[in-house]
């Protein structure tokens, strides 16, 4: 051939980046250099943003109530004087961004006011009921993936490509009729169903009870999970179909690979990313589902204590438990995120639009 | 020399924004003269398909110039843009996604010709007119989409790239995903029209045989940079550029080709 | 007016939850106007159910029944008032995004997934600590917390929408951004609308609900069901459970209907989802031998290809010899695609396979052969690089697994072989593309890439289903050159399947055209002219193709320079 080498002729394609190879490094250097760091410092931003925002919103709570926030807050009964002392005293008759800033300077000393209701400051209120929403959370969160993604992915190689056709119906019209029961009515039908009768009362208590505190948990976990159970599974197996059909699993086939390898080592990690991000919004509401399922068994937690604190109008108690609650569904947020760039270092790279 | 519908100096074009942002075109001048088809070729990344889009005003030029129909489009005012929507119009690619459908071909041939009101009842001559110069059977105007195929589909989208009577068009490889037979069913269509009408055209695609049949002038282009411009054939038989010989070699049964397939080892 | 694409199809599902729907509405619609003063009276307190109060009474003497019955007009006002918030909110927000300039569209999408990131319980709380409780204030705040994962939802549909060519064209002629919206995008949205909407519905019966049960939303003397159970619940600690039946199975009936409704509505606009039902399993008992047709390495003999009973593939035969390079050209629906994917054993799981003969060499093709001998005989090269290779693995890691699992090599020396079969095939930067996901490759080195995997496993029959379709016409020079090298160095035959005669000319020895699943002629490559060529349909497609027409000797001399 005549025609000049190839190199000459055309520039590098532009498709590929080709950077020389880099000089080695140390373990810190090569964190840096990672997609990781650049990664957890988005994130970390991002958090300080939500923060804000939270700051914000809970700020605005007190501020947007319709007519005058200080006679609200009173009551009706309130006389003039005590209507004007709880405004001075909230200082509501500050200009609004001295207001703010006092109340960002109070979050950052760890003053978060104190409840009107009880007295106590509501540092310590959140300080003795995080943990157990948080246990209760994290518990429901953590059995959910654990029973779901394996359901959801032997279903879906079950029922692939119009395999199974009573499974496929079944596995539907269950989870979908589990999936359609409110969280706190299933919390209603376990209490009856394991609460008594079944003499298992004793073991398995109907509500908080401190002599038992892990096997109060039991009901709970089992009435906020078992909805995204149901969720999460019907997620995992519809992608599972989805990737099956995909051509690089003809390609697996073409090589004739085992079932396992095929399903685990090839579908697998593709389904981990979709079904991650879909779940995230699921798991994240599971925050929102503790709230309620704890006034069903009374557990001490964040949850009856911004419901009793919204019914009382305890707005310190409020603005501290939005802030708090908000943050815990942040984090829940960050997990799922991180998790997912384990599962596929791929979309720690940002935004996949 | 007649009037110069497209004039393009040093045109560069980029994509996205700030940091960010990725030159696409790298300073391209080309001409397409009243009457005129301009093939532009080029393999994927050569700039190709987003001259095309500025050309339409789709996308903005970061730099130089180019003048369609006597308007700079860099300069243009929003009245001017407007007109310009006018006499520019675009045919594209896909026969499948370029018809809403929701609604008739009545519909979308209304639309072209009045965007804010569509109306078929008062245009139906025109539309039955342009449906007729496409060789699309007189009911087309009441049927939808789905009931035709990727050919006609083609059609109407010609049909409804010309019904407004545009100074240019721009035919954004229109026969790309057709079958051959098809594909030469259009290109008919198209000498004819080109002919009648006395078209101006600018015909984008990769393949060079088409180009060869359709276009008087050729424009080729690589990673958005025009390596060389002029009439069809004397660029095919006289190639100045390398890349346009590699091109021409590359292509099945071209002058050049080869794959070794010649000497077999049996 | 002329068919839809779409057939409308009811099933089960659909007509179960309009049915459902359609008496809990006529409840809420009679109940009220019967029963509410019946409703009021306070009788015997805390009542088991018996036959004169069917649910038993509350703890202040009211049928429990009837309570649960009245209560349905005010839960299904309060629902689909917070869900018509949720639902128009949401679209107007998802379908204004898509308005906004391309940066700006990006922050506002941004800020929604922020939003979304918090539990709409606790927007739905925030709000009503600001507006206190109450039925409106729990139906605004539901209302409210809705929008913006509605927003998204519809900001995904319409991203969906925009990238249709018809939008950018309503553009581009001038057509106004709320005009495209109403016009193009909303109704071509509307089934996938509709059922969201559906499921919205349900959620927000749920979340009024959740508000109402933990003493948020309706107060006394009003109540909802929510309220119902609230009141029911010192109840069920004391084991009184029957209080609760009532308002939880509406609930729940209510809940599951507008389920079954979108779930049916979704399934309706979409018929063919189902219509994949697996086949009876073929017997799978071994097939009679068949006495080789013709001494060629590749036989097929009446291939028959259907789907559902209907043949698309129509007794297709051709040979291939060993170390021949053949073609199969055709059009859409020619049938060139199934005919290979048959002979690779790659059919889909719902197309049923007959051939009087389908045999490489020994192996008989008709059944699933061993996958040792498969893989020893066989290698495939598809048309799309970007999805033939698995994105979440090395390239490395993927090509290698076949040497280690039917080679019986090790896995250093399989990644050695690779490396040496990709140096083969011109891959630049060898060791680091075996490092590389396949995004990071450009579709050229991907196909150099399967071609290299091709030459590592030593076949003896290539199949290339359009290989070269996907790729720039210098591209595809380079590959046709390395299909050449292959079919030299190893003495691999070839099936070449493309929809280009130009290439098919060039490449092959022989060439087998299809039409419509049938075989119209089998010739020369180098009969493959407009005046050699006997078939008229042969003849028709070689003259549609455009041929690029030079002064072969002006070119040759400079090409020569």
């Amino acid at each position: 051939m005549t025609s000049p080498p190839i190199t000459q002729i055309l520039p590098p394609p532009q498709t590929t980046v080709a950077p020389a190879e880099p000089p080695r490094r140390s373990a810190w250097g090569r964190f840096i250099a990672s997609p990781w760091a650049s990664f957890l410092l988005r994130r970390a931003i991002s958090l300080v943003a939500m923060f804000f925002a939270l700051l914000i919103v809970a700020f605005l709570i007190v501020q947007l109530i319709p007519g005058d926030p200080a006679v609200a807050i009173a009551g009706s009964n309130a006389t003039t004087v005590e209507i004007e002392a709880l405004r001075t005293s909230l200082g509501l008759d500050l200009p609004l961004w001295q207001q703010f800033v006092g109340f960002v300077g109070g979050v950052f000393t760890g003053d978060l006011g104190t409840s009107f209701m009880y007295g106590q400051p509501v540092a310590t209120i959140i300080q003795s009921r995080v943990p157990f929403t948080l246990a209760l959370a994290a518990a429901a969160i953590v059995l959910s993936l654990v029973i779901a993604v394996p359901l959801g992915i032997v279903v879906g190689v079950a029922t692939r490509a119009g395999k199974r056709s009573w499974l496929d119906a079944t596995f539907g019209a269950v989870t979908g009729f589990i999936d359609s029961v409110p969280g706190y009515i299933m919390a209603t039908v376990l209490v009856v169903l394991f609460g008594y009768g079944v003499g298992v009362l004793e073991i398995v208590p109907p509500a908080f009870s401190a002599r038992m505190p892990v096997a109060s948990y039991v009901l709970p976990v089992v009435a906020l999970a078992i909805g995204p159970v149901c969720t999460v599974a019907r997620v995992v197996r519809r992608e599972m179909n989805v990737v099956l059909e995909q051509d690089y699993m003809r390609t697996a086939r073409g090589w004739r690979l085992p079932a396992a390898r095929r399903y685990l080592g090839w579908a697998l990690p593709n389904l981990l990313t979709s079904t991650l991000t879909l779940s995230g919004l699921v798991l994240t509401g599971m925050v929102g589902g503790a709230i309620i399922i704890e006034t069903v068994f009374a557990i001490p937690g964040l949850g009856t204590g911004i419901i009793r604190a919204i019914l009382d109008r305890d707005y310190p108690v409020i603005q501290g438990l939005v802030l708090v609650i908000g943050m815990m569904a942040a984090l829940v947020n960050l997990l799922v995120d991180v998790i997912l760039g384990i599962a596929d270092p791929r979309t720690l790279g940002g935004h996949h639009e | 020399m007649s009037e110069l519908m497209v004039e393009a100096k040093g045109l560069q074009i980029s994509y996205g924004w700030g940091r960010g942002a990725v030159r696409i075109v790298h300073g391209v001048d080309f001409t397409v003269e009243r009457g005129r088809t301009l093939g532009v070729v080029g393999e994927s990344g050569s700039g190709k398909s987003t001259i095309a889009k500025a050309l339409v005003g789709s996308l903005r030029p970061s730099g130089g110039s180019v003048r369609v129909a006597g308007l700079d489009l860099a300069s243009a005012s929003r009245q001017q843009r407007a007109e310009l929507r006018r006499r520019v119009q675009l045919i594209p690619q896909d026969p499948y996604s370029s018809l809403n459908p929701r609604r008739t071909i009545g519909q979308a041939l209304a639309e072209a010709l009045d965007p804010r009101g569509a109306n078929v009842a008062r245009h139906r001559d025109k539309i039955q007119e342009w449906l007729e110069v496409v060789r699309m059977p007189a009911d087309t105007i009441e049927r939808y989409p789905h009931e035709f195929s990727g050919g006609q589909r083609q059609r109407i989208a010609i049909a409804r790239g010309l019904i407004r009577e545009p100074d240019v068009v721009i035919a954004d490889e229109i026969t790309s995903a057709l079958d051959v037979s098809v594909q030469a069913e259009i290109l008919t269509l198209l000498a004819r029209i080109r002919a009648e009408l006395d078209l101006t055209m600018v015909f984008i695609s990769h393949n060079l045989a088409v180009v060869q049949e359709v276009a008087d002038d050729i424009l080729v282009l690589l990673h958005g940079e025009a390596m060389e411009s002029g009439p069809v054939d004397e660029v095919f038989a006289h190639p100045s550029s390398a890349y346009t010989r590699k091109l021409l070699s590359a292509v099945p049964g071209g002058p050049g080709f080869d794959i070794g397939a010649g000497v077999r080892a049996l | 007016m002329s068919e839809r694409r779409n057939r409308w199809r009811w099933n089960a599902g659909l007509v179960i939850g309009l049915a459902l729907l359609s008496v809990v509405a006529i409840i809420a619609i009679v109940a009220p106007m019967l029963f509410s003063d019946a409703a009021n009276i306070m009788g015997d307190r805390s009542q088991r159910p018996s036959g004169e109060h069917l649910l038993g009474t509350d703890a202040a003497g009211h049928d429990l029944l009837l309570r649960s019955l009245v209560a349905t007009r005010l839960t299904l006002l309060m629902t689909v008032g917070a869900a018509a918030i949720s639902v128009l909110g949401g679209i107007a927000l998802g379908v204004s995004v898509w308005g906004l300039p391309a940066r700006g569209r990006e922050v506002a999408l941004r800020a929604i997934d922020a939003i979304v990131a918090f539990p709409g319980l606790l927007l739905a709380l925030v709000v009503a600590a600001i507006l206190g409780a109450g039925g409106s204030s729990a139906v605004v705040a539901i209302g409210l917390s809705g929008i913006p994962y509605f927003a998204r939802l519809t900001a995904n549909l319409s991203a969906k929408i925009a990238q249709q060519e018809y939008v950018a064209t309503a553009r581009l002629m001038g057509v106004g951004p709320f005009t495209v919206s109403v016009r193009h995008m909303l109704p071509n949205m509307a089934e996938p609308l509709l059922v969201l909407a559906a499921s919205n519905f349900a959620s927000s019966l749920t979340a009024i609900s959740a508000l109402s049960f933990v003493g948020l939303g309706v107060q006394s003397p009003q109540y909802d069901w929510g309220k119902l159970l609230n009141e029911a619940i010192p109840s069920l600690l004391s084991g009184k459970a029957y209080e609760m039946v009532g308002p939880a199975a509406l609930i729940i009936v209510t809940g599951l209907s507008a389920i079954l409704i979108g779930d049916g509505l979704a399934a309706a606009a979409n018929p063919n989802a189902r219509s994949r039902r697996a086949p009876k399993a073929t017997s799978h008992a071994p097939l009679p031998a068949v006495a080789p047709s013709s001494d060629a390495l590749l036989r097929v003999r009446n291939l028959r290809v259907s789907f559902q009973g209907k043949e698309i593939v129509k007794g297709v035969s051709f040979d291939v010899a060993r170390g021949e390079i053949v073609g199969i050209v055709g059009e859409s629906g020619s049938g060139k695609t199934l005919t290979a994917m048959s002979v690779a054993q790659l059919l889909p799981e719902n197309l049923q396979l007959t051939a009087d003969e389908l045999a490489l060499g020994d192996i008989d093709l008709r059944s699933r052969a061993a996958d040792r001998d498969v893989v020893h005989s066989m290698s495939m090269i598809y048309q799309d690089p970007g999805s033939t290779f698995n994105p979440s693995l090395k390239m490395g890691q993927q090509l290698t697994q076949v040497l280690t699992q039917h080679f019986g090599m090790a896995a250093g020396a399989a990644k050695k072989t690779m490396r040496e079969a990709f140096e083969k095939v011109r891959m630049t930067e060898p060791d680091r593309r075996l490092r590389q996901y396949p995004y990071e490759l450009s579709g050229g080195m991907r196909q150099r890439a399967m071609i290299a995997s091709a030459l590592a496993t030593r076949p003896k029959l290539i199949v290339a289903d359009e290989a070269t379709t996907a790729l720039d016409v210098t591209v595809q020079a380079d590959i046709l050159r390395e299909l050449v090298g292959l079919n030299r160095e190893l003495g691999a035959s070839v099936m070449f399947i493309s929809h280009d005669i130009g290439v098919v000319r060039e490449l092959c020895d022989r060439v087998v055209v299809m039409y419509h699943g049938e075989v119209m002629e089998v010739l020369a490559a180098d009969d493959l002219t407009v005046e050699r060529a006997t078939h008229d349909y042969t003849r028709k497609l070689l003259a549609a193709t455009p041929e690029l027409a030079i002064d072969w000797e002006t070119v040759g001399e400079e090409h020569a320079r």
